[in-house]
């Protein structure tokens, strides 16, 4: 979810984070420079480190979990937090740590697929509707039909349909989603075609598909780039969720809505089964929605003027 | 504004069609036979036959879409095939826990944010101003269902001073209804109170920065009555359009809060339904919810418009 500080507040926070990390020298015209000034911002900061983390342990699960995701141990159901199960047992005797670990693979593979889904259609979509007038109207009637359902609903419809499985969940949260992306990949482009260097590509002769791509397209990488990351982000509570209501990935999986759902029912005698994973699922879409909020704040013209 | 309102309102006919055509191809995306996977994986195929022919699945796609949006347009929504009511009549059993959940949800998110953002943005850049931010920022990230689970833990386990589920009519006993509601409307009100918070806060930001704030001040008007009374009214007005988007998000949480605090309502009677594919139920479902919704946003509009004539100006 963005923040809604004014330019001027975010422009005058960057410029003290610049002076205060002794980074003045800085200037716009350096190289990746709103890399360097997304790096001063701390909240940023701290929460692309704790993202690395989740990534690791994502990518290294089977090296870095004590157990498998679906490794049952009767002898030791519902065992509480200890050095033998950092994050205690479930009614199975299954390692909540492994399977919260497991569970982040699911979340980052759904939540990194659905923003490519978006970022591929949405753009598509958005920057035909803002291109052509005669599509406009069509393509976004569509897309303000789609934006009439709660996206939450129409996920559950759609899944209704299609069934669980991890697959239909990507598939439902692209199409729940797309709409947003075009939006902004059309206002960009009703923009950008009106300015003058696509004027000039017309003249030398370029076909709509060169101006497109190489103008149209590239101008509005900033503000897709940062609805991208929210993307990513509200996937992954999507996911959550449906799997939560038994709407998502199959009941069983290590995923952190189904693991979050199971411990419900013992949240009196095992706390440990929802929290855990709970706890992983709230810091990852927080830190996330605070890369989102930096990199707005740096790809941002208006702090690269000054 | 009356003209204004008919342009709005003729708005509204392409995008419930588009609507309607969406929550009717539902049924048509099943991979296989629709009739087959509502009836079940037993079923004979007499009976598959009996539900093709009950669903009217043999007429052209588009008599069967004629025939279930013009039931639409006349509030008849089908009949649920596990609980064997017309869905209209089940969806009017279950719109008052929705109805008054979305309702206290809202209520509990404006008195949450309305303070908070007035508070950050006069006392901007202070601690008091980060720590409101940091905990409108978790508001958003915070699963509904993960802090609902919380919130349980916190005041029915531990604490015991309020139910952890169910749901007790407003007219059997007011009391228990209150206690039975303070939690799921605090689990689906505290993120809405988090984008709340922001946008009363910025747009008080740029209120405050105005001339006429600074002649009230320099008038000699104590900071209370300036901020309630000069800049707050204005700040309200931007702060108005993310109610539609707020209305829009409660609605869609309701599904996962009565969930998970068991209330009986038209989000938990959709998630029962997709385990029991009781399609004319989930589509009938969806499609109210998302009228509901058009008609809210076209209503927030509206207000918006009426409260701020500059819109209305440069609508006309």
């Amino acid at each position: 979810m963005a923040l809604t500080e004014t330019g001027d507040e975010v422009v005058s926070a960057q410029a003290s984070r610049r002076r205060r990390f002794g980074l003045a020298a800085i200037t716009p015209a350096s190289r990746y420079y709103w890399l360097r000034l997304l790096l001063t911002n701390p909240a940023a900061l701290g929460s692309l480190c704790f993202l690395a983390v989740v990534v690791i342990l994502a990518v290294l699960a089977p090296v870095v979990a004590p157990y498998g995701p679906t490794f049952v141990n009767p002898a030791d159901r519902l065992v509480g937090p200890s050095s033998g199960y950092w994050f205690g047992t479930d009614t199975l005797g299954r390692d909540i740590f492994s399977r919260t670990v497991y569970g982040a693979r699911i979340s980052l593979l759904v939540g990194l697929t659905v923003m490519v889904g978006t970022a591929v259609l949405g753009s598509l979509i958005g920057l035909a509707a803002g291109f052509y007038p005669r599509l406009d109207t069509p393509l976004m009637r569509v897309m303000d039909g789609m934006d009439a359902f709660p996206s939450i609903l129409l996920a559950i419809a759609i899944m209704a349909a299609f069934g669980a499985s991890t697959r239909n969940v990507i598939v439902a949260l692209v199409v729940v989603f797309t709409p947003n992306v075009s939006r902004v990949v059309r206002s960009t482009t009703l923009v950008n075609k009106r300015q003058l260097y696509v004027e000039s590509a017309r003249c030398i002769g370029l076909r709509d598909r060169t101006i497109l791509l190489r103008y149209i397209f590239l101008n509005s990488l900033s503000p897709l780039i940062v609805q991208c990351t929210f993307i990513v982000a509200f996937a992954i509570l999507a996911e959550a969720s449906l799997s939560f209501l038994g709407a998502g990935v199959p009941a069983g999986t290590a995923t952190w809505g189904n693991m979050v759902s199971e411990g419900q029912g013992y949240i009196r005698t095992a706390w440990w089964i929802a929290v855990f994973p709970g706890t992983f699922l709230f810091l990852t879409v927080l830190a996330i929605n605070l890369i989102g909020d930096g990199l707005r704040d740096s790809l941002d013209p208006r702090s690269r003027e000054r | 504004m009356t003209a204004y309102i008919l342009r709005r309102l003729s708005l509204l006919v392409p995008v419930l069609l588009i609507v309607g055509v969406l929550v009717f191809s539902l049924i048509h995306l099943t991979p296989g036979d629709p009739a087959a996977i509502i009836a079940g994986e037993d079923a004979t195929t007499e009976q598959i036959a009996d539900m093709r022919e009950r669903l009217g699945l043999n007429d052209p796609i588009h008599i069967q879409f004629f025939r279930w949006f013009g039931g639409v347009v006349r509030l008849d929504l089908g009949d649920s095939i596990f609980l064997r009511q017309p869905v209209t009549e089940a969806l009017l059993d279950r719109v008052q826990p929705t109805g008054l959940l979305t309702l206290y949800s809202l209520t509990l998110a404006i008195l949450i944010a309305v303070p908070a953002g007035v508070i950050a943005a006069v006392r901007r850049n202070s601690w008091v101003d980060r720590a409101l931010m940091v905990v409108s920022i978790s508001g958003a990230a915070i699963p509904t269902f993960f802090f609902g689970i919380l919130l349980i833990l916190l005041f029915a386990v531990i604490l015991r001073w309020l139910p952890s589920g169910g749901y007790v009519d407003i007219g059997e006993d007011p009391i228990r209804h209150v206690k039975s509601m303070i939690l799921p409307a605090l689990a689906l009100g505290f993120s809405t109170a988090g984008l709340l918070a922001r946008m009363v806060r910025s747009t008080m930001l740029d209120v405050l920065r105005e001339d006429y704030i600074r002649t009230a001040f320099a008038k000699g008007l104590s900071q209370k009555t300036v901020v309630l009374l000069h800049a707050l009214r204005n700040a309200a007005i931007p702060a108005m359009t993310v109610l539609g988007v707020s209305l829009a998000n409660l609605l869609g949480g309701s599904v996962v809060v009565e969930t998970v605090f068991n209330l009986p309502g038209m989000g938990r009677l959709v998630v029962e339904s997709v385990a029991r594919r009781d399609f004319p139920v989930i589509q009938g479902t969806v499609m109210v919810i998302a009228m509901i919704q058009v008609i809210v946003m076209l209503l927030v509009d509206v207000l918006y418009v009426y409260v701020d004539p500059r819109v209305r100006y440069g609508a006309d």
